[in-house]
């Protein structure tokens, strides 16, 4: 098929569907409007994986030069807004190698979860409307990749902002659902915020928005800022770290993360497509599509590592104490976006050819399917036992097994068990921070223990331990057939996935090189994987009371991790008592009373004046001659002195 | 004289007292009412094609379709009418707030009256819109703003007579002014000119430049409090929260808008040196308002309250935009005005028919109404996502052409006030999205208000009208884009260039 | 001459003053009217005294006076009658009673 035709479709298909469904779903019968949307993805997918295989395999000389570079291509790129003549929004369609992965990522999985839908929301009111919205998010996260220009992103960037703000308060009367939507859209809001004034700035020096212009000379960046500096940093750093703030927001990075959590209000579905495999690492791709930009600030990549590193740990340490099992995939999707990004952060072109760049595309890739894969397990856990905390499961092997296999899988993957994917992307981004700097390196494989342990943890709590008691009454059952097809399919993918040879398709300056394992990183990993896996095998494999004598022991640290380390009641000290209370409540008091109280003391000093001289209007005739009088001999009088 | 087609856009106002005055039921008033605004709406139509015909067939004078009919010789005061994009945008916007407004007055009382005073207001809209000479353009102002008095103080609700007694002061406080200024302008004219009352004249032969810093300030301030500009705005909050729906829609959708409209084609126009130098004070106390409503708007209660909180930073952000003095922000200001006139008027309508309904506008008493009224909660969702700055909707493409033309200024402190106005896109959010989590969404608070029925055909029509008119400026912006930042590329231009 | 005009100047004076002083002074309003009268004949001497002492040849001032007379006797019948109104809706005379036109 045509090139300009497929990728036009792959664009306007799901905004059809959003429009259709949104319009006129409600007369729609369920199944229709779910068949619908399905199909609907179906077809983008198969035009998806046509044009991510024409870039990557055809060999024309648009995709691939003589010497084996791969170059990006516009396909289109419509005029959508001039500021200026040299600022222009173009709504385009820009193929390279991450974005011609991320068509198939997103695809992927949103065909996934679209098909695993019909199952997990069947007779949920306002179906067709869940349809709608997830086609309206795929539209936006597929113009999001393709984006030519740093505005068309930003753009799409908000368009994806309030499809998940949507999903997640789809069940708009449970409170919880609610004020979690908006706290995910304040709080990414304010990370845009960051992303905003950064393309300002940057696009004051360099008047372009284009990533063609930005990334391929990125030293005439530099040079247009002249050297201005803000604040002891240049004017380059200070717009990349704001852009990377964006990124923040969205990929849930510390301090900006705590609006993820809460987002496992929506449904489960709607958690592993957007909270879990495409959304969340738009801020890992930003970074990506800008990185050569970002080379040249040393100080802005360093912000990338040190944030990156942190969180991930942060969230590794957090995931260990949840009970609910979407907050411990949550948080585990922190850790492990906060993965990708070090990734980047330490991906000097010096080293290793930049390997970090490839080895955290890769991990976006595996972790979008392993992850999706673990999300929607828990789905189907979810559907069986109607509760979201492990309390309620254990023991449910015997009666999921294809949930079962297939989310051992996921944990083995993300784990980093060989030859599951998760080990080979983890192995190329642990190689490549070891390389920058073996710090790095070390405590990134010590959050990669952790990251194997909480996933065990979680895995045997859910699948061993002990039987609850409620199967009694209520017999969890193995999800239908819709549910279970996209478990497989994703397994599969999960197990094979590592073996692709990423570093032929994606590096950073698009040139392509030969991944090969460095067994003395692997071998670090792979030990404390499975020293990870067999501390929580002897922990939680059978019901013991050994977690729970840890935890009394380290009480305070297990309290301090189990409230995630008290940012939510920071952040809420900040909006309630000081934002809503000391500053919205006394502007509002002051314009009512003073600037108000201004206004209305003219009008009443006006009143009393004229309250104050109407006496003299006393309508006696007499009193009136009194004054006319005495006013005629003062003039007279005057009239004299002055005659004199 | 009617050969000229702008006049219509008087005369067809006067044909409709006429036919309200003749009227003897409801029926007749909604038909004079429907056919009328219809009648405007194909009008505007005309004039945007005829305006586009002209211009692509490459006639650059600044104002086109011109006419000019004396009318008090001594004073040189004629009936002079032109447009060029702004007035034509604003042409477009009144009359479909106009459409949609006559239909969200469907079940007023005493319709005949109302509709005669609404009637007249719009025929002061129109002909401001039109006019290209200041006394005229003064006189269209003032037409527009006497009917507001007797519609909020007869048709409002709450303490209307106060919150119409203070709006017509307000703004007759602020008109003064502007008598002044203009007379100034009259009687002032640069080395060598003419006195005259034409903008275009007038603008061509400037200002004489001593009188220009006293007489931009008393214009600026003059229409600065119709734009509600802080501290000049607290008519706003008051008289949104007392008038009717319909004359809410057009208050903030397009009264407003004729503070915005006349700052930049009254004061700066005509004054360009004396803005140069004036802008920064001016800046700061819109600046201000941007910041200032927007977080107003997060602790107010009542709809209407938060609504015109948001235009006080929404209005706000518009006269930030035309101190900027660049073509970029100066476009953005007009497509702001595009935006949220349009944006406006939605909420004010939807917010009237939910009042209707519920008869309450405390978001404290409402709760869920989503599963009650669909089609006005959905109506609100769009609303509040224009108003956030959505992609796709109005509000993202005016305020993005605002925040990256003004942070294109040369200058360090026009930079930072601009990052200081962009942070009220974070504010909006939150107070938007209280109001929709808080009135639309949770558990219905008030056990009668499951009874409540959803909107009526008219009011639908209304709404879509609404929707759809944000929507395709949200869409397709470079149309407008190009047809109001024409003026300030090609006319405007030269004026700045000359200065700087 | 000088002393000549003041004999009927003075008079003329005093009866004005007097005049003033009724009209403010008095609340009947009949006494009123009469103050009035009384002040309107003061200036009536007055112009004929000027008249006769200051240009002895002409006749305007005599003709003005004529002309006053007559429009007090005509103002005089309209106060009467709408004393004689006002009595009949208040049944009295008293000028502190119609106040009613202030503010």
């Amino acid at each position: 098929m045509d090139l300009s035709l497929s990728s036009h479709l792959i664009l306007l298909l799901p905004l059809a569907m959003f429009l259709i469904l949104g319009l006129t779903g409600m007369k729609m019968s369920h199944r229709l409007a779910g068949v619908l949307g399905t199909l609907g993805m179906g077809v983008t997918l198969l035009l998806a994986y046509a044009v991510a295989a024409t870039y990557f395999f055809s060999g024309s000389s648009d995709f691939v030069d003589a010497a084996g570079l791969r170059l990006q291509y516009s396909v289109f790129d419509y005029t959508w807004l001039e500021f200026t003549d040299s600022l222009v929004i173009k709504l385009g369609f820009f193929l390279d190698p991450i974005s011609a992965m991320m068509l198939v990522v997103i695809t992927t999985v949103s065909f996934m979860v679209h098909l695993y839908s019909l199952g997990y929301m069947k007779g949920e009111v306002g179906f067709q409307r869940y349809y709608a919205f997830l086609s309206l998010f795929t539209f936006s996260m597929l113009g999001l990749v393709v984006a030519t220009n740093i505005f068309q992103m930003y753009i799409f960037w908000e368009l994806v902002g309030v499809s998940s703000y949507l999903l997640i308060g789809f069940f708009y009367t449970k409170p919880s659902a609610v004020s979690a939507s908006k706290k995910a859209f304040i709080v990414t809001r304010f990370a845009d915020l960051g992303f905003l004034v950064g393309i300002l700035i940057l696009s004051f020096y360099t008047r372009t928005f284009d990533f063609l212009t930005l990334t391929n000379s990125p030293e005439a960046v530099m040079a247009s800022t002249g050297g201005a500096t803000f604040m002891g940093a240049s004017v380059l750093t200070w717009a990349l770290v704001l852009i990377f703030m964006g990124g923040m927001g969205k990929s849930a990075m510390m301090p900006l993360h705590i609006w993820l959590p809460d987002a496992m209000e929506g449904p489960t579905p709607v958690s592993a497509l957007i909270h879990a495999a495409t959304m969340v690492v738009a801020g890992v791709f930003l970074v990506a599509r800008m990185f050569p930009v970002y080379l040249q600030s040393s100080s802005a990549l360093m912000v990338i590592t040190v944030v990156g590193a942190a969180t991930a740990f942060y969230a590794a340490v957090v995931a260990c104490t949840q009970i609910d099992i979407k907050r411990v995939l949550a948080f585990s999707t922190i850790s492990q976006i906060a993965f990708m990004m070090t990734a980047l952060g330490v991906a000097l072109p010096t080293i290793h050819e930049g390997m970090g760049y490839m080895a955290s595309m890769f991990h976006l890739f595996t972790h979008a399917m392993f992850k999706a894969l673990l999300f929607l397990g828990a789905g189907a856990i979810i559907h069986a036992v109607h509760s979201n905390n492990y309390t309620e499961m254990g023991g449910l092997r015997k009666y999921m097994p294809i949930t079962h296999i297939t989310f051992l899988i996921g944990c083995l993957a993300i784990a980093g068990i060989p030859p599951f994917s998760g080990f080979f992307s983890k192995d190329e981004m642990l190689t490549a921070m070891m390389n920058n700097h073996p710090f790095w390196g070390y405590w990134m494989t010590m959050v990669a223990g952790l990251t194997a342990f909480y996933m065990f943890r979680l895995y045997y709590r859910i699948f061993w331990w002990e039987e609850n008691k409620h199967y009694a009454e209520h017999r969890p059952h193995e999800a239908p057939l819709t549910m279970t097809i996209p478990l497989i399919f994703l397994a599969l993918v999960s197990v094979v996935a590592g073996f692709i040879p990423f570093g032929e398709y994606v590096t950073w300056n698009r040139e392509p090189y030969e991944i090969h394992l460095d067994w003395s990183v692997a071998v670090t990993s792979i030990v404390t994987a499975v020293v990870a896996i067999t501390i929580a095998t002897a922990f939680y494999r059978k019901k013991n009371d050994l977690p729970d004598r840890l935890t009394r022991r380290f009480q305070w640290l297990w309290t301090a991790a189990n409230r995630r380390f008290y940012f939510d009641e920071l952040y809420m000290f900040i909006t309630h008592s000081i934002i809503f209370r000391r500053v919205c409540q006394p502007i509002a008091w002051f314009d009512r009373h003073i600037i108000d109280g201004t206004m209305n003391m003219f009008a009443s000093v006006t009143n009393r004046a004229s309250s104050a001289i109407k006496g003299l209007q006393s309508g006696s005739v007499q009193s009136y001659v009194v004054v006319y009088l005495l006013g005629s001999l003062a003039i007279a009088a005057v009239v004299c002195v002055c005659l004199i | 004289m009617f050969s000229n087609i702008l006049i219509y856009f008087v005369v067809i106002p006067v044909l409709m007292l006429a036919g309200l005055a003749l009227t003897r039921n409801i029926k007749q008033v909604r038909a004079v009412a429907v056919v009328g605004s219809t009648a405007l709406l194909a009008l505007s139509g005309v004039v945007l094609y005829q305006f586009l015909q002209l211009r692509a067939a490459g006639n650059t004078d600044p104002m086109l379709m011109t006419g000019s009919w004396s009318w008090f010789e001594p004073l040189n005061i004629n009936l002079a009418v032109g447009v060029d994009g702004i007035s034509v945008a604003m042409l477009i916007l009144s009359s479909i707030i106009v459409f949609a407004g006559s239909f969200a007055s469907w079940t007023i009382d005493q319709p005949k009256e109302f509709f005669l005073w609404l009637v007249l207001l719009s025929t002061g809209v129109f002909g401001f819109f039109i006019s290209i000479d200041l006394f005229t353009m003064f006189m269209f102002y003032e037409v527009a703003l006497i009917p507001m008095y007797l519609l909020i103080g007869v048709w409002g609700s709450g303490k209307k007579e106060y919150s119409a007694m203070k709006l017509t002061l307000m703004l007759m406080g602020g008109s003064a002014f502007l008598l002044l200024g203009i007379l100034g302008i009259y009687y002032h004219p640069a080395e060598g000119g003419q006195y005259t009352m034409n903008l275009v004249e007038i603008a061509r032969q400037g200002v004489d430049r001593g009188w220009q810093y006293f007489l931009f300030p008393m214009t600026f301030v003059g229409f600065g409090v119709l734009g509600a500009m802080f501290p000049f705005h607290t008519w706003s909050p008051d008289g949104h929260a007392s008038a009717p729906t319909a004359v809410s829609m057009l208050h903030a959708g397009v009264l407003m808008k004729l503070g915005g409209y006349g700052c930049f084609r009254v004061a700066i126009y005509l004054m360009p040196e004396a803005a140069n130098e004036l802008a920064w004070i001016f800046l700061i106390l819109t600046g201000i308002s941007v910041v200032y409503g927007a977080f107003s708007a997060c602790v107010q209660t009542d709809l209407k309250y938060i609504n015109a909180y948001s235009s006080v930073s929404h209005c706000g952000l518009v006269l930030f935009a035309i101190l900027m003095l660049n073509s970029t922000a100066m476009t953005g200001a007009i497509m702001q005005m595009l935006s949220h006139g349009l944006m406006t008027a939605l909420f004010f309508a939807l917010i009237g028919m939910i009042y209707g309904r519920t008869h309450t506008r405390d978001i404290r008493e409402m709760g869920g109404l989503m599963k009650i009224m669909p089609f006005l909660a959905v109506g609100y969702v769009i609303a509040g996502l224009a108003s956030l700055g959505l992609p796709g909707l109005s509000g993202f493409v005016a305020e993005m052409t605002i925040f990256v033309g003004s942070f294109q200024h040369a200058d360090l402190f026009h930079r930072a006030f601009t990052i200081v106005a962009c942070c009220s896109i974070v504010i909006t959010a939150v107070y938007i999205l209280r109001v929709v989590g808080k009135l639309l969404f949770g558990g219905v608070q008030n056990e009668h208000h499951r009874e409540l029925t959803d909107a009526t055909w008219w009011e639908r029509l209304s709404v879509v009208t609404l929707i759809v008119c944000v929507a395709v400026i949200g869409c397709f912006p470079n149309f407008f884009n190009d047809l109001v930042g024409q003026p300030f590329q090609t006319t405007f231009a030269s004026i700045i260039d000359v200065i700087k | 001459m000088e002393l000549e005009i003041l004999k009927y100047l003075i008079p003329a004076l005093i009866m004005f003053c007097c005049g003033v002083y009724g009209f403010i002074t008095r609340k009947n309003m009949i006494a009123i009217l009469i103050s009035l009268e009384l002040m309107l004949n003061a200036v009536d001497i007055n112009f004929v005294v000027f008249n006769r002492f200051l240009f002895p040849g002409q006749l305007e001032g005599m003709f003005f006076t004529l002309f006053a007379i007559a429009l007090a006797a005509a103002e005089t019948a309209l106060a009467i009658a709408i004393i004689v109104n006002l009595f009949r809706a208040v049944k009295n005379v008293d000028v502190r009673n119609v106040n009613k036109m202030k503010f």
